[in-house]
């Protein structure tokens, strides 16, 4: 009895679609982004994670206005993520009916707005998004990844564990952690980084990249650490559903809204 | 018509609260207003929250929001959510420590940065759903089963050993999820995010009397 963990379907939304790449790359549809959120709420998934890939300039005003409609018809947690950069751009998302904001790229080019943002907001909507590549050699006694920016393609030096943790410390509420080298790939989280980040900050971690079945889910909670696990082609795709994905993880012992 | 005032007083969005009662409460009238006079003629009023409470409750003050919202629990049904229910208690120790409404004893503390519950560590906010157990039957309880999930994400808590708390939730200590008195319900948890059971809770404020 206690803190359920959360499943949240993410939905990668390019141009008013929910599509999903490999790797970022070769996209397929998966459908309007409210219509596959009401879905995913229905079937009770814990939050839904919204991230605008295109997040172009004059995308902005069609991403405000899908969030508005999704939280209008939604009622459970709603991140948005893709393109946020400034203040205004969290106050966009927040009053559209977002709950909660997810920086990358704007926090590694500029750590101080992720403490600006929490003291404007408040840590419980501040979410950090790190892309995490594995840069060790599988020989190497201690394994190490470092963050990337731009979908994974630029890499920049820092290390993925010491970020989290400054993160933590400027005031982010929660860490949404992807591994690059798993995303899409669909065979399970990177649970060397999920435990190794989970273990070193005191807030909430949410695993990310590369689950192809429901016992990868399981494993990002039970080997990773992870107090959340995402997913998206699993469920878009209609190879589960969100309460067939409870009942596994429940089976194994974690404790589960059903 | 029956009108609900969401008191707006600059902290957060307050369109989900809102969206969430037209949901479950057709014919009711849902005002997002910081107009002193739209408030007081609501028949029922919610002091929503989010973000840190010295910022909130200097806006409370400087609207001159507390000495309103003493005079509403004296006359209607008022829910206060998440901050807003943390703003209803004496003192909150948020922000080195500031005064609140104290409407309720009760004293607002941190989960500290090692939090337990066994052997498990805890992270810090709580954040997710969890198993809110009421205390006694209340009309805002109705249609909603002991020990139903409702969505949390907060930092600071109110002990669940406050006299008022109706409804409790175990998270490294027992916290109050939710506290009642008179006309007052407040949680701490946030029924617009918590699909049926914040629903059901939301259509029975929309109807509720502010009796026990």
């Amino acid at each position: 009895m206690g803190l359920a963990k959360r499943i949240i379907p993410c939905l990668d939304v390019d141009q008013g679609r929910v599509v999903k790449g490999v790797q970022f790359v070769d996209i397929r549809d998966a459908g309007d982004p409210v219509e596959v959120a009401k879905k995913y709420d229905e079937q009770g998934a814990d939050e839904v994670t919204f991230l605008d890939i295109t997040a172009s300039h004059e995308e902005r005003d069609t991403t405000i206005h899908t969030v508005e409609k999704m939280a209008s018809e939604v009622f459970i947690p709603l991140t948005v993520g893709g393109g946020i950069r400034k203040v205004q751009d969290i106050r966009d998302m927040l009053n559209a009916g977002a709950d909660k904001v997810s920086i990358n790229t704007a926090a590694v080019f500029n750590p101080d707005f992720v403490g600006e943002a929490a003291a404007r907001f408040g840590s419980q909507c501040i979410v950090v998004a790190i892309d995490a590549k594995c840069v060790s050699a599988p020989e190497d006694a201690i394994a190490r990844w470092e963050i990337f920016t731009h979908g994974g393609r630029k890499p920049t030096g820092i290390d993925a564990v010491e970020w989290a943790v400054k993160m933590m410390q400027l005031g982010a509420g929660e860490i949404l952690l992807t591994s690059m080298d798993r995303d899409g790939m669909k065979n399970g989280f990177d649970l060397g980084v999920t435990k190794a980040i989970s273990d070193a900050v005191s807030i909430p971690v949410i695993a990310s990249g590369g689950v192809g079945n429901l016992q990868h889910l399981a494993d990002g909670v039970t080997q990773g650490g992870a107090d959340a696990v995402l997913a998206a082609s699993i469920f878009h795709f209609g190879e589960y559903t969100i309460p067939e994905a409870k009942r596994f993880m429940q089976a194994q012992g974690i404790e589960m809204r059903l | 018509m029956n009108t609900i005032a969401i008191i707006d007083y600059g902290m957060g969005n307050l369109h989900s609260v809102s969206k969430a009662i037209e949901h479950v409460a057709s014919g009711t009238r849902v005002l997002v207003t910081s107009d002193a006079a739209q408030i007081r003629s609501a028949d029922r009023v919610v002091l929503p929250g989010v973000g840190a409470i010295r910022d909130c409750m200097a806006e409370i003050r400087r609207l001159g929001f507390d000495s309103l919202v003493q005079e509403l629990v004296l006359e209607k049904p008022v829910l206060g959510i998440c901050v807003g229910m943390q703003a209803m208690m004496q003192h909150s120790q948020e922000n080195d420590g500031v005064d609140c409404m104290g409407l309720f004893d009760g004293e607002v503390e941190y989960f500290g940065d090692d939090l337990h519950e066994g052997n498990e560590r805890l992270k810090v906010p709580h954040m997710g759903w969890n198993q809110v157990q009421q205390a006694r039957p209340h009309p805002m309880w109705q249609g909603i089963e002991n020990g139903s999930r409702f969505y949390f994400v907060h930092s600071y808590y109110v002990s669940g050993d406050v006299p008022a708390a109706i409804g409790s939730t175990q998270y490294g200590y027992a916290i109050a999820a939710a506290v009642a008195k008179k006309n007052i319900f407040a949680v701490q948890f946030h029924p617009e995010k918590s699909q049926h059971a914040g629903l059901q809770l939301l259509k029975n404020f929309s109807q509720w009397d502010g009796t026990e």
